[in-house]
């Protein structure tokens, strides 16, 4: 018998099975839908928090003096070094940008705070921070803030506030600087407990001219070798710590994708089993009228698959619409995930990539059509003489 | 010798039940020739379905030698037995067991979809096989739409629409009123003289005794009597209807 008229008599079933087929091909499309938009929502959390911290933290990669160590605020006194001639005419090109951190202190409302003091040249445009608007201040020593240590501090543009630092000899030194701009970022590292101000104002209050921590290069730039003193890191190893994270929540989306899949494919199975088990004294009717079992299995089997493939087209109608909305609407993130450790923003944008739209399909499609075999076949090797009798082995 | 359809030599039939083995056949000799109108009769549990399934290829004696249409079916394996169902063999069951999604006509077009025949000769055949049950009217109604000696015949138009050599009927009235059987009985008495159609049955049901041409006795799995019947004279012709 001719594979197409295995495919037209599955049609015909499929058919003639009326609501039946409609309800398991609406049940399966919302099973697609379903775990595709939830993959999309926590590939969109990884890929909005990689951008957002490439854009206002990581550029395309940094050099970085060789004694710090970002996770001990005690090395940054020491790691400070020469701004490299090597890297001068990137520097003047706007392609790397210096930047130089200090630690201090701020009092606001009466309490002590402890802060980084950050320099950056205002002219640099190589991450997203407004620090052209330091430029134009006429304070003397003006500062950016983020919205986070804004609220944090009861700062607001316009006011003042004093800050102590150590300078290059380990004295202490005060002065009141002017919160110049606040600025909105979804990335907590730039924010939290941290002053902008131009560089040059920095290395002057501190006495550490022409030096830096940090060497930021823009995209797509090649690293040059910037000596022993300079370390370079691209961004594979700056986004480690995301991408650690990343992985750890990955492990909770994987979750949430087996459990939605296991549970559809239960269903599925169920479903078949029981209409399979149910149809068999026709399976035993199909093989008196001389189908041979493979021909049976290959029927039910198809039978399956194309639920799968009509639950994917069905599922495509009204998928595509939503998710594609959501996609470039987003929506809007409660306050409460700011506390998720991650640059997410106040919209989240779910991301539906190829890969996990045609991937997700694939799976369903291979899991309903294996657990439509697996019935059917069980079925198919019992004699025919049982199946017509309407016996379950 | 030609006109051997079924040649049953020796047959046994056993059955295991748990630690048991029962045997539903017992040495059973039986030969069937083209034409004939034919059946097993016995009371439950004499052997009339096993021996109905192995000439029906449905199942293997467990014993002795089955020849079916020149085949023997020692050696035949499940695709062979299958190509010559789908070829040879019609079924008719007392539940009928027609395909509830198929419409009447889609149920009888069933086997000839699946000799690979072209569309015109399908519908040729499964007209002539459907206008000699008497159900032209009812083309495009689903089995849950029909009655039960409508489904019936149904079931026969689906068996006889390849012209196969023969016809099995498992209890083909036991799920009718009398007027029903009557009615198709003598449509498979009318398609037996038409086409030279083999039809071998499985009953208890006097009524479809009284047609018979040949009453093959079962008791305990053993043939017991076979006789060569006159059928009743007062029964109508399927033409009468």
């Amino acid at each position: 018998m001719q594979p197409l008229l295995i495919f037209k008599l599955a049609v015909r079933n499929l058919i003639g099975a009326g609501l039946r087929t409609w309800l398991n091909v609406g049940a399966l499309s919302f099973v697609f839908v379903t775990i595709i938009g939830t993959q999309g929502i926590y590939n969109g959390l990884n890929e909005q928090a990689t951008h957002a911290m490439i854009a206002m933290e990581l550029g395309g990669g940094q050099y970085w003096h060789r004694n710090l160590d970002p996770f001990d605020p005690l090395t940054f006194e020491s790691a400070r070094g020469e701004i490299p001639s090597a890297l001068q005419p990137l520097i003047e090109s706007g392609k790397a940008a210096p930047l130089l951190i200090v630690p201090g202190v701020i009092f606001p409302g009466g309490q002590m705070q402890t802060v980084q003091l950050k320099g950056l040249p205002v002219n640099q445009k190589i991450l997203k921070l407004p620090m052209q608007s330091l430029a134009n201040s006429d304070a003397d020593f003006p500062v950016l803030i983020g919205s986070r240590m804004a609220s944090a501090t009861g700062l607001r543009q316009g006011d003042r506030i004093m800050v102590r630092w150590r300078d290059v000899h380990g004295t202490y030194d005060a002065r009141e600087v002017f919160v110049q701009t606040v600025f909105k970022t979804s990335v907590g590292t730039v924010d939290e407990q941290q002053l902008w101000m131009p560089l040059k104002k920095l290395q002057q209050l501190t006495g550490l001219e022409n030096k830096a921590g940090k060497i930021i290069l823009a995209a797509n730039i090649a690293p040059v070798d910037a000596g022993e003193e300079w370390i370079f890191h691209d961004l594979d190893y700056l986004l480690k710590d995301l991408r650690e994270m990343v992985k750890t929540k990955s492990v909770s989306a994987m979750f949430m994708y087996i459990l939605l899949l296991s549970l559809a494919l239960l269903a599925i199975f169920d479903t078949q089993v029981l209409s399979i088990f149910k149809r068999r004294k026709e399976i035993g009717m199909l093989m008196a009228l001389g189908m041979t079992r493979g021909q049976v299995i290959q029927l039910f089997t198809l039978e399956g698959a194309i639920h799968g493939m009509l639950a994917a087209g069905f599922g495509a109608l009204y998928g595509i619409p939503l998710l594609g909305y959501l996609a470039t609407h987003g929506w809007a993130l409660p306050e409460y995930t700011r506390g998720y450790g991650m640059a997410l923003g106040e919209r989240l944008y779910p991301s539906y990539g190829p890969v996990l739209v045609a991937g997700t399909t694939v799976l369903v499609l291979a899991a309903v059509t294996i657990v439509s075999f697996l019935p059917a076949r069980k079925i198919a090797d019992m004699k025919p003489t049982e199946t017509l009798r309407g016996k379950v082995q | 010798m030609e006109n051997k359809i079924v040649e049953l030599q020796q047959v046994d039939k056993a059955y295991r039940m748990g630690r048991h083995e029962f045997l539903a056949l017992k040495k059973v000799n039986l030969v069937i020739e083209k034409g004939e109108f034919c059946g097993l009769v016995g009371p439950s549990g004499s052997g009339k379905t096993t021996l109905l399934n192995i000439v029906g290829t449905l199942d293997t004696p467990t014993a002795g030698r089955a020849m079916v249409l020149n085949h023997g079916l020692e050696n035949l394996t499940h695709r062979q037995a299958a190509r010559l169902r789908s070829r040879y063999i019609g079924f008719i069951f007392q539940t009928f067991n027609l395909l509830p999604v198929y419409t009447v006509y889609e149920n009888v077009e069933f086997p000839l979809l699946l000799l690979g025949r072209p569309e015109p000769e399908r519908h040729k055949m499964v007209m002539e096989a459907l206008e000699s049950v008497h159900l032209l009217d009812k083309l495009d109604n689903r089995p849950a739409q029909l009655s039960g000696g409508e489904s019936q015949r149904v079931a026969i138009a689906r068996s006889i629409v390849k012209k196969p050599q023969l016809v099995l009927a498992d209890e083909p009235t036991a799920n009718l009123d009398a007027e029903n059987s009557h009615h198709i009985l003598r449509i498979m008495r009318e398609l037996n003289s038409r086409y030279n159609i083999t039809f071998l049955f499985s009953t208890h049901d006097e009524k479809v005794i009284s047609y018979l041409r040949r009453k093959i006795s079962l008791v305990d799995g053993r043939i017991v009597s076979d006789e060569h019947l006159r059928p009743e004279e007062n029964h109508a012709t399927a033409s009468d209807l």
